[in-house]
């Protein structure tokens, strides 16, 4: 009783003094039918034409209740502050990874009832995302963007040391490291041009699924960090970063692009070639639309494709005040035909604005279809996007998700900064990453 | 006890009442509560069960625990005498300057200080990039080839230091104050007596304004032990920076947050917390010892 007194106290303590900008979070009115209520939501905001669409759309779906966007992203010490004191926002929106540690904590709904309730089509949604949200057999999430990692090649500096970017593979590493050293530039000892940032450590899920290697077992329990195949793909690609320069160096001057600019790295001839997220395309498109980059899959060393693919979920807290709302709302979310809507209104734009549009890559597959199909014309870049998009995989949902992302990150950095070898590393980071899933699958 | 005294007692509590209610309701029974669950398993969401010891126990056999506290010690004791020094040969080329320049200047230092501390993170990411910062290019115009600041894991707390001094305005108000408080006829005394500038400064200035560099030696030292925004904003924030946060800027309390709101880990994020608590104390109360030598109250 004293303990729940002092969980109550400190829960209050931390909505006062920590979120007291975030009020507002719960409910008002009673979740029933034909009555107006007003939910509440996080991480989630109407900053584009995509979003402002969805969200109209699902607003139009509840009338004549209605949803009230957050601006900014998700934030964990709101959401914890929020839960723990019992006044739980009525809707989330956060990166599906994060929904395994949360659910295990039975601070999230599992959606089956919502599922069977509104009759959502599980059916439309792409598979990786939803093994992604769903943890112990439970859905938690309702998957939204379908982020997909390709390679980006700048065909400037592929021509400037006649190297042919159709030939550029990470399947062949020693091949891309001789490509790598060719792209690099270096003037008065300073790098002036990148030739392959194989981004690490974020992108260790990707290069070890190339290399036949999981960082955890299909159900989320077992840290596979120390695998021999995982070590080996971090000496590789430490040693391509040491071989451009070494990584303070090679850091220090990728925090100088102006990554969201005109004057990005392509634009500026700063990058020979790197993996990246398929958002960057739009990016590129809508900011430097004269630069030639190639997009290629990334490669496996069997030479087949991988990707990759993370993104957002839509779930419910539980104590939800409205969660019989709310679930319609993320339902139509999450929607095809809410998607297309969105695909078409962002074409519209783009098409006032005269800049390309490449589409959106969602986790709603059937909504893809009709996207490339009427909405986009796919150029070369997008066909490869959505080749690439079949072959994905995702990460399997975890209940220490955070830590275990934490322990490898950490880690690779140790490495990258020369402070240990990828041995020892990772044998510490698979200690840390088993207990902490070991405990929170304790439920401890 | 008189009447008198006793009334202005009772008159001073009144005043204070409001502060102390405060206290009482927003700071001791959250740490009170904070010491109850640093004896528990609390991750906020689930049951709580009861540890013992074992957070304490834990956080001793922590690694990160120990990479934390000597980071947060290393700036502390970098920084603290850099603000102090920096910010006293401030405060005496203001207390020089004509009384209309002084206002001019005085707001300049201060300015700064009203900068948000996340503002100041990232401001650290631009003006110190090895690469394209500014700082380096400044030290280029006289042929130094600066280090990357923002990812050398040696570089990265002098890095933190420097930038700490944006924020010293504060400690520059104080010892002009404190300056402008010496008795003139202190010096007048000491210049007869053919002293030089140095002699006067340490012989009088020195002493005189000990009281305030006490202060503020305190304060800074307990802030120093205490820092967060900057830090996390540059190093952890961000998605992105987050990915590549570097274990020189992990300090003490971007751990504890991280084990606090990242992992869900508040009990043991409360062990920390008072860990931290202890630090401060013993570190402050070493230095009131030592202040009892060198500290002149004019009261005294």
């Amino acid at each position: 009783m004293f303990i729940r007194s002092i969980r109550f106290a400190v829960g209050s303590a931390l909505v006062l003094t920590l979120v007291a900008g975030c009020g507002g979070v719960g409910g008002s009115d009673a979740d029933t039918d034909g009555a107006a209520v007003n939910l509440t939501m996080m991480g989630f905001g109407t900053g584009d034409e995509i979003a402002k669409t969805r969200f109209d759309a699902a607003n139009a779906a509840i009338a004549p209740s209605s949803a009230t966007a957050a601006e900014g992203s998700f934030d964990a010490q709101a959401f914890l502050s929020a839960v723990a004191s019992g006044s739980p926002p009525d809707l989330v929106y956060m990166e599906r990874r994060l929904l395994g540690t949360y659910a295990v904590k039975k601070a999230l709904t599992p959606l089956g009832d919502c599922v069977d309730r509104e009759k959502i089509d599980m059916g439309q949604f792409r598979e990786a995302a939803v093994a992604e949200a769903t943890l112990n057999g439970q859905l938690y999430g309702l998957p939204d963007f379908y982020n997909n990692r390709v390679l980006m090649l700048n065909d400037a500096a592929f021509a400037e040391v006649s190297l042919d970017p159709s030939g550029f593979n990470t399947g062949d590493w020693q091949g891309l490291s001789t490509a790598a050293v060719r792209l690099t530039k270096t003037s008065g000892g300073k790098l002036q041009r990148i030739g392959f940032d194989p981004k690490m450590p974020e992108f260790l899920p990707l290069w070890a699924r190339a290399n036949g290697a999981a960082l955890v077992s299909d159900d989320g329990k077992t840290a596979q960090l120390n695998d021999p195949k995982v070590i080996e793909v971090i000496e590789y690609t430490v040693g391509l970063v040491n071989e451009q320069g070494g990584w303070s160096n090679f850091k220090s001057f990728r925090d100088s692009w102006d990554f969201f600019g005109a004057k990005n790295q392509f634009a500026s001839n700063q990058l020979g070639a790197f993996a990246m997220e398929d958002f960057y395309l739009n990016v590129l498109a809508a900011n430097s639309p004269k630069t030639k980059v190639t997009v290629a899959p990334f490669r496996g060393v069997d030479g087949q494709p991988v990707d990759w693919i993370t993104g957002n979920a839509w779930a419910i807290p539980a104590n939800s005040p409205h969660a019989g709302q709310a679930c319609k709302w993320i339902k139509t979310m999450t929607d095809s035909e809410t998607w297309i809507a969105a695909a078409r209104a962002r074409a519209e734009v783009r098409q006032k604005e005269n800049k390309p549009f490449l589409g959106v890559f969602t986790g709603n597959k059937k909504a893809d279809e009709v996207i490339f199909r009427d909405i986009v014309k796919p150029d070369p870049a997008v066909q490869t996007v959505l080749q690439a998009q079949e072959t994905g995989f995702s990460e399997p949902a975890m209940a220490a998700g955070e830590e275990f992302k934490a322990a490898w990150q950490n880690a690779v950095n140790r490495v990258l900064e020369g402070k240990q070898k990828p041995a020892q590393a990772m044998a510490e980071a698979q200690q840390q990453a088993q207990a902490a899933l070991d405990k929170a699958n304790s439920g401890s | 006890m008189s009447a008198v005294r006793r009334r202005e007692t009772w008159a001073a509590l009144g005043f204070l009442s409001p502060w102390l209610i405060g206290f009482a309701v927003f700071m001791a029974g959250p740490m009170i509560a904070s010491l109850v669950l640093s004896f528990t398993d609390y991750d906020v969401l689930t049951s709580t069960d009861f540890v013992g010891g074992e957070n304490y126990r834990q956080l001793l056999a922590d690694p990160r625990v120990r990479t934390s506290i000597a980071n947060t010690l290393i700036y502390t004791a970098l920084h603290v005498p850099v603000t102090m020094i920096v910010a006293l040969a401030l405060a005496s080329l203001l207390a020089r300057v004509g009384r209309r320049s002084a206002g001019f200047f005085r707001t300049l230092f201060y300015l700064p200080t009203i900068t948000p501390k996340v503002a100041v993170g990232v401001l650290f990411l631009l003006l110190f990039n090895g690469q394209v910062g500014v700082l380096n290019s400044a030290l280029g115009v006289v042929g130094i080839d600066g280090p990357n600041w923002t990812v050398d894991s040696q570089w990265i707390k002098p890095g933190l230091v420097l930038i700490g001094a944006w924020s010293l305005g504060s400690t520059v108000i104080i010892y002009l104050a404190a300056l402008q408080n010496v008795p003139r006829d202190l010096y007048e005394a000491a210049e007869m007596d053919g002293a030089s500038a140095w002699a006067r400064f340490r012989a009088v200035t020195v002493p005189m304004i000990s009281g305030a560099l006490f202060f503020t030696l305190i304060i800074n030292t307990i802030a120093s032990l205490q820092t967060f925004d900057e830090v996390y904003t540059a190093f952890y924030g961000s998605a992105n920076q987050q990915t590549y946060g570097n274990d020189a800027a992990l300090f003490y309390v971007v751990y504890l947050f991280q084990q606090a709101f990242q992992f869900l880990h508040m009990g043991y994020a409360s062990a920390l917390a008072w860990l931290l608590f202890l630090i401060i104390v013993i570190i402050t109360v070493v230095q009131v010892r030592l202040s009892r030598r060198f500290v002149y109250y004019e009261s005294e």
